[in-house]
């Protein structure tokens, strides 16, 4: 580590980690609501263990985001951070409002969260992944204020890479994105129109150059290959990105009232998307091949192929199989959305936080580059743990999509009732609670791996 | 990448390839938003439709369904469930009155909220509404 500022990333990554386990948790409750139906009724309802499952996932991967800006910023700016303090200040009242909001959903009835946090004033809840009550959608906004002046002032004051302003570009993004959650007009076709320009302009726009530079930066660290070379790969991956997600929006405009249009522009344009996630991973794995050094943190580069990988399965393989309107008119909103939801938040974003976090924290806790042998070992076993186990939730997922689809969709007037479908499908949910399980298990021996080994010394290559 | 193709170039690209999609992609937006009154029957949103969605949001009903196949999948879309019950608001605001405050054993269960009969009929009244939306005929068949 070559800035002392650069240690306020820690207690992020370690704030991300805790929230990631309890995200995990209520998934796997609402894993066993899909066919233990009464499980927890009425104390924790299916909605609102989701709203807490997908929530954290937001908030641990933004914690994830900041605690990666507030690592690699400084390093790449060659200066300290603008203000350590301001960072320190923002971490504790981003958990604060977090938990609170948390404990709002599994306390009081939502109706009543919504009431007394003055939902009518300006009505923004009780849309998916926008659950927050209106006054915690304020201190996000408040907080990333802080956080972009922070990351901009140190960005000004010190040398200017192209990871820095790739990453500054896609958190301002996200920023400026966010606001439209507080757009909730009373037609719904408006609505959805534009919580859209949050959901899908995050995760298949601005989010994408968040991953690419924080991947870039990894890839500089650990293989020594020039930066001209991995900036222009850089910028070729995110101009497509921004080229072919801008009008893919168009892939969520089929059947939400918007003009048919969009059938044709949203299938052409997403369908293109899976080229930039596919340049990623050549990119990976070109710069690995090519390394003038071997670093010695051999699981932070697992981490980063791993996401290279999976981004591309996820994102590309799994979002092209349901992009094209035809296919799409069949299968929206079914478990094949989940099974792509899973594999895409999971192969890119998950991925990517535990990439900065493998390559950070050992430093961060005194450790000089890697840490040792054993613990390594151990972290490459979660690797494969929690990989392989997302892997099966996604088929059992898209085993289960393409039986529903069959069965509720298809086949005129024999076509079944939602609920008699879902009965006849249970099977693929007790799977994927199994494999969940697994994942649960991958992400213990994931931490486990912090405690081992400490006294031992990594290999020096 | 070879050599003759430069890191600057790449940057233009980025720059001038975003640019040129956000403005298509606001001209289109634009264009989206005029022609929407002709799809979304926007003259029936009454002060009861619009208190409907707000029941439908502060119940958080998207946590266990899907409304025009955008929410959950534990429990039935519900964009065309006014056709799905016969073209009946009172059958949905019988369903919703129905559930059993402390759900049925082994069964996915749906919350007894305890609406008022106003915040019932809005509800229903934002469901029939949401169903006359000119949505390319979606869902494939009425089981939705
Ligand atoms: C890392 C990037 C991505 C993430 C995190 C992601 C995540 C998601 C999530 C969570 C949903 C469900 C939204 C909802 O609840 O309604 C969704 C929907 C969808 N995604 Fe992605 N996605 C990514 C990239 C892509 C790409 C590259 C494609 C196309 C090639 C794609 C195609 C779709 C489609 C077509 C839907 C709508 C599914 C439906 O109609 O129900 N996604 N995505
Ligand atoms: C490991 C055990 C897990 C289980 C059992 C699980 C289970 C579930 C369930 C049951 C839902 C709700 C589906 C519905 O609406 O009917 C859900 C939604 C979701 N989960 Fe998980 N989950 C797990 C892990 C994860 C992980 C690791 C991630 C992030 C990478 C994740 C991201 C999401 C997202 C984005 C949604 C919303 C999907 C959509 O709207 O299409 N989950 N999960
Ligand atoms: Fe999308």
């Amino acid at each position: 580590m070559q800035y002392q500022s650069q240690m306020v990333a820690k207690p992020y990554f370690i704030a991300a980690i805790g929230l990631f386990v309890a995200q995990i948790l209520f998934g796997l409750i609402m894993g066993l609501q899909y066919v233990m139906g009464d499980f927890l009724f009425p104390e924790i309802p299916f909605n609102v263990a989701r709203m807490v499952h997908t929530n954290l996932l937001i908030v641990w991967l933004l914690f994830g985001f900041m605690g990666a800006s507030y690592y690699l910023v400084p390093e790449e700016s060659e200066t300290e951070l603008h203000s350590p303090k301001l960072a320190l200040a923002l971490f504790w009242i981003f958990l604060v409002a977090g938990a609170l909001t948390i404990v709002g959903y599994l306390a009081v009835p939502y109706a009543t969260l919504a009431k007394i946090t003055g939902n009518d004033l300006l009505p923004t809840m009780g849309r998916e992944f926008l659950e927050q009550p209106t006054i915690t959608k304020i201190g996000i906004v408040i907080v990333a204020l802080g956080f972009l002046f922070n990351i901009a002032m140190t960005v000004l004051k010190g040398r200017k890479t192209t990871v820095n302003l790739v990453l500054l570009i896609g958190l301002t993004g996200l920023a400026v994105l966010f606001l439209f959650s507080f757009y909730n007009p009373d037609n719904l076709v408006l609505d959805k129109m534009f919580w859209w320009w949050v959901v899908h302009l995050w995760v298949e726009g601005v989010w994408e150059l968040i991953l690419g530079s924080i991947l870039a930066f990894v890839l500089i660290k650990t293989t020594g290959v020039d930066r001209e070379v991995i900036e222009k790969w850089l910028y070729v991956i995110i101009a497509m990105t921004l080229i072919t997600g801008i009008i893919g929006t168009g892939h969520h405009y089929y059947w939400i009232g918007t003009p048919e249009y969009w059938q044709l522009l949203g299938s052409v344009f997403s369908a293109m998307e899976p080229i930039p996630f596919f340049m990623m991973t050549v990119f990976a794995f070109n710069m690995i091949n090519r390394r003038r050094r071997e670093h010695p943190n051999k699981v932070a580069v697992l981490w980063a192929m791993g996401t290279a990988v999976m981004a591309f399965l996820g994102a590309g393989v799994w979002g092209f199989i349901h992009t094209l309107s035809p296919v799409n008119f069949y299968t929206h909103g079914s478990q094949i959305t989940a099974a792509h939801g899973h594999m895409a938040f999971y192969g890119a974003y998950v991925m990517i936080v535990l990439t900065i976090i493998s390559y950070a924290m050992p430093m961060m806790r005194g450790r000089a580059a890697a840490n040792s042998n054993k613990s390594q070992v151990m972290e490459m076993w979660s690797f494969w743990l929690m990989t392989v186990s997302m892997v099966f939730i996604t088929l059992f997922l898209t085993a289960a999509g393409i039986l529903q689809v069959y069965l509720q969709r298809m086949g005129g007037d024999a076509a079944l009732s939602f609920m008699v479908a879902q009965e006849k499908i249970a099977l693929f949910y007790w799977l994927r609670e199994g494999a969940g399980v697994v994942f649960l298990i991958g992400l213990i021996v994931y931490i486990a791996s912090f405690f081992v080994g400490g006294k031992e010394r990594a290999e020096t290559a | 990448m070879s050599g003759a193709f430069t890191k600057s170039m790449a940057r233009n690209i980025f720059y001038g390839g975003s640019a040129f999609f956000i403005f298509i992609f606001l001209a289109l937006s634009f264009d989206t938003v005029r022609a929407l009154p002709e799809r979304d029957h926007r003259e029936n949103i009454t002060p009861q439709v619009a208190l409907g969605k707000k029941v439908w949001e502060e119940n958080n009903c998207i946590g266990c369904h899907t409304l025009m196949g955008e929410g959950a999948y534990y429990a039935p879309e519900l964009g065309n469930v006014y056709n799905r019950f016969g073209n009946s608001k009172e059958a949905i605001i019988g369903f919703i009155k129905s559930r059993p405050v402390e759900g049925n054993p082994g069964r996915r269960n749906m919350p007894q909220f305890n609406l008022s009969d106003e915040e019932l009929e809005a509800v229903a009244e934002f469901l029939k509404w949401t169903s006359e939306i000119d949505d390319a005929n979606w869902p494939p068949n009425i089981q939705g």
